[in-house]
């Protein structure tokens, strides 16, 4: 049993900011969810097994494999790079990667002229069926706060350095439009396959903090 | 006045850590089951994105700083959970349960998990005909605040405010967050991609080729001439 002080806990039915019953929770996070999770699953609310299945989808079945394969695909087949680059939402559903945290997605082509680098300054919106839950970084206050202000200076914590003369286009995550950077091709990748070419593509290439090609 | 999560092109964060890419999805089991908590508790149907979003937002900025992503998730969901009355301060605080909830019949089941999550929950809808086209230039409204509701919910982040910009994309009209995150129901509005230089979003430009984008609803927006 959770033994707290109860701290300015005066009126509670309306959404006040000097109300925040969190408070009342242990301060260590993993005893704060703990917490949490017992009294959902006492009150009927929640299914333990329920949590497993959501955990094992984010961990194991949904991921930046996902995108990387889509990235493949526009690399390979110029018809379908042309349908991504024109209806997304359309050509990763036809794939199977439609679903929660990616009901509206835009492919973003990067070329010698534009390099393209996503961020949410607000939360942290990322296009979950194709890339997975975001990488620490991306929930980061450094990430979120100086990529719109100074997107060359983030892309050197990276490691990239952009060539003379490519504009940056930084795209920040507002609405429930979710962004895939295509990567530029890597040269001497001429006649792979699909499946040879996805190996390129990491996650940070399709954030826009990466390039295709290098790690 | 702005909240703390609006820190676009705030000073003083130092360096992005990167991670290497098989760094493990989750870390640490708990940040695991503060999603899967998290998603199971939405899925009874008792709010929406938008009022979650703004759950998180409303953390105290000092909790809002210090915690972690997963923790702002799990810690607005205590708040939403009692100010929802889905359960009680008194539960929260002694962990004891009360008995089963009426919602209990809503509860998330395993096997529908996969196809709720294939699903989604897109929010494109029928609504008012846009004003703006591509090409058009047009002002951002000068401040970042909830136009209807004090201290609400809005996003419009306070570095793009009063600025200006051009569309570059129409996307037909989606649920209007603003009145969404409220209880005033779905209200959707056009919503359009706009660019901004970085001239006019800074003072001291990285760079004056590049450009940020944003997606912002209608109202957000007003008509520059000429």
């Amino acid at each position: 049993m959770l033994d707290l002080p109860i701290l300015g806990l005066h009126s509670f039915r309306m959404p006040h900011d000097h109300d925040h019953p969190h408070s009342l929770l242990p301060s260590d996070p993993a005893l704060r969810v703990k917490a949490l999770e017992t009294l959902l699953i006492k009150k009927g609310l929640i299914n333990p097994a329920t949590l497993d299945e959501i955990i094992d989808t984010y961990e194991n079945k949904i991921g930046p494999k996902n995108g990387a394969a889509v990235v493949a695909r526009a690399w390979y087949d110029p018809e379908f790079r042309q349908y991504l680059l024109r209806d997304a939402t359309a050509a990763v559903s036809e794939m199977g990667f439609y679903g929660r945290q990616g009901e509206h997605i835009t492919a973003l082509e990067n070329t010698p002229e534009t390099h393209n680098m996503v961020v949410c300054t607000l939360c942290s919106c990322y296009p979950w069926p194709l890339l997975g839950i975001p990488p620490a970084w991306y929930k980061s206050d450094a990430y979120r706060a100086r990529t719109v202000r100074e997107p060359r200076k983030v892309l050197a914590d990276f490691g990239v350095k952009l060539p003379e003369g490519q504009s940056v286009r930084v795209w920040d995550s507002t609405a429930e439009m979710r962004y895939l950077v295509i990567p530029m091709r890597p040269s001497r990748t001429e006649g792979m396959t699909e499946a040879e070419l996805a190996t390129f593509v990491s996650r940070d290439s399709m954030i826009g903090t990466g390039l295709a090609g290098h790690s | 006045m702005t909240r703390v999560h609006d820190m676009g092109g705030r000073f003083g964060d130092g360096h992005v850590t990167p991670d290497a890419e098989d760094t493990p999805v989750f870390p640490e089991d708990w940040q695991a089951r503060a999603l899967a908590v998290t998603l199971a508790a939405g899925s009874l149907g008792q709010w929406n994105l938008d009022i979650s979003r703004h759950s998180r937002e409303r953390l105290s900025p000092k909790d809002y700083s210090r915690f972690s992503y997963h923790e702002k998730w799990i810690s607005a969901l205590a708040s939403l959970l009692v100010e929802k009355g889905v359960i009680t301060l008194e539960e929260l605080k002694t962990g004891e349960s009360t008995g089963i909830s009426d919602l209990a019949t809503r509860c998330f089941k395993p096997s529908a998990v996969s196809e709720s999550i294939a699903k989604g929950g897109p929010v494109n809808r029928p609504g008012p005909s846009s004003s703006f086209s591509v090409g058009q230039v047009v002002k951002t409204v000068l401040s970042a605040e909830n136009q209807r509701t004090d201290g609400g919910h809005t996003r419009l982040p306070a570095y793009a405010a009063g600025k200006t910009g051009r569309i570059i994309a129409v996307h037909g009209c989606h649920v209007f967050p603003d009145s969404n995150a409220h209880g005033f129901g779905e209200d959707p509005k056009p919503l359009y991609s706009v660019a901004f230089s970085t001239t006019s979003l800074w003072g001291h430009a990285e760079n004056p080729s590049d450009e940020v984008i944003l997606d912002m609803w209608e109202p957000y927006l007003d008509a520059v001439n000429g």
